[in-house]
């Protein structure tokens, strides 16, 4: 098997926020912490994008290169997961991260950072599989209970597709030559616009968002 | 004697001195995700336990779920 892999297609997602409902609700993640956000290009504009983001799992996690007490692993899946009774919760893994992954729990006494939670691709952590021990500190183990993630399982226009990479790729692979393929489709022309595209970069509408 | 008591009392306390032992906690072993869970909660089209089942198992959910051209062609 191949590494996990969360895709999420700009071109199918609706901003529903679905996925982050799911999430939410699967693992009881507490309020001020989430695992999974839908950014949104352009918002109001015609023609905006959005994207649905959290861990991405990166093969050279800089998670994992800054975190003083080595709180992270990988599983043989590709998954990067933390070990919460390590974490010292210094928030180093939240400034290393591109996509703003981690998260910390507020809710502790006068705001202090507790223990760093992120999605796990709905794998647990490193309590027992299924435990009640895990799901209280990483939320539901899925992927030990032949599952995939909450999030793209429960995506309405399969925007967002998780799971094997090589399965992964193939799925958006195939959807992209039935469709069509190019910047006005996909890519950076579609995110920030381009001739191609019909969206051209240098005029920015007044009022658009990023 | 005092000298000899002053010594006494010194080598008892700076052998009183010290930290101690201070081990890294380290990362708990995490067990396969094939292992499954043991419950009954947990699907039940593929042996937990059994590597190649889940694999194959989680492929075919992967093609079935979210992979809506097969679906619907």
């Amino acid at each position: 098997m191949a590494r996990m892999k969360f895709v999420c297609d700009a071109e199918r997602c609706i901003e529903c926020n679905g996925c982050v409902t799911a999430c939410k609700n699967e693992h009881e993640v507490p309020w001020g912490v989430n695992r999974r956000r839908v950014v949104t290009l352009n918002d109001g504009v015609p023609g905006e994008k959005s994207i649905s983001v959290a861990c991405m799992h990166c093969s050279d996690a800089p998670c994992m290169a800054v975190c003083p007490v080595n709180c992270f692993y990988r599983t043989d899946e590709g998954v990067v997961l933390h070990d919460k009774d390590v974490c010292i919760g210094c928030g180093y893994c939240s400034y290393a991260c591109p996509f703003g992954a981690p998260q910390f729990p507020s809710a502790g006494t006068f705001g202090v950072r507790g223990k760093m939670d992120k999605c796990t691709f709905c794998a647990g952590g490193p309590e027992a599989n299924g435990s009640q021990a895990e799901f209280e500190k990483y939320g539901r183990n899925r992927l030990a209970e032949g599952k995939l993630p909450a999030c793209a399982e429960m995506c309405s226009t399969k925007a967002l597709i998780a799971g094997d990479g090589d399965v992964v790729a193939d799925i958006f692979r195939n959807r992209v030559l039935r469709r069509g393929k190019g910047a006005e489709v996909w890519g950076w022309g579609t995110a920030y616009g381009s001739k191609q595209a019909g969206q051209p970069g240098v005029a920015t509408p007044e009022g658009a968002k990023s | 004697m005092k000298k000899l008591i002053f010594a006494v009392v010194l080598v008892a306390g700076l052998s009183a001195c010290g930290d101690k032992p201070q081990v890294l906690e380290t990362i708990k072993k995490d067990s396969a995700a094939f292992t499954g869970t043991g419950k009954a909660f947990a699907n039940q089209d593929w042996k937990q336990g059994d590597k190649a089942s889940w694999e194959s198992h989680l492929k075919a959910r992967n093609q079935y779920g979210q992979n809506d051209y097969t679906r619907m062609n």
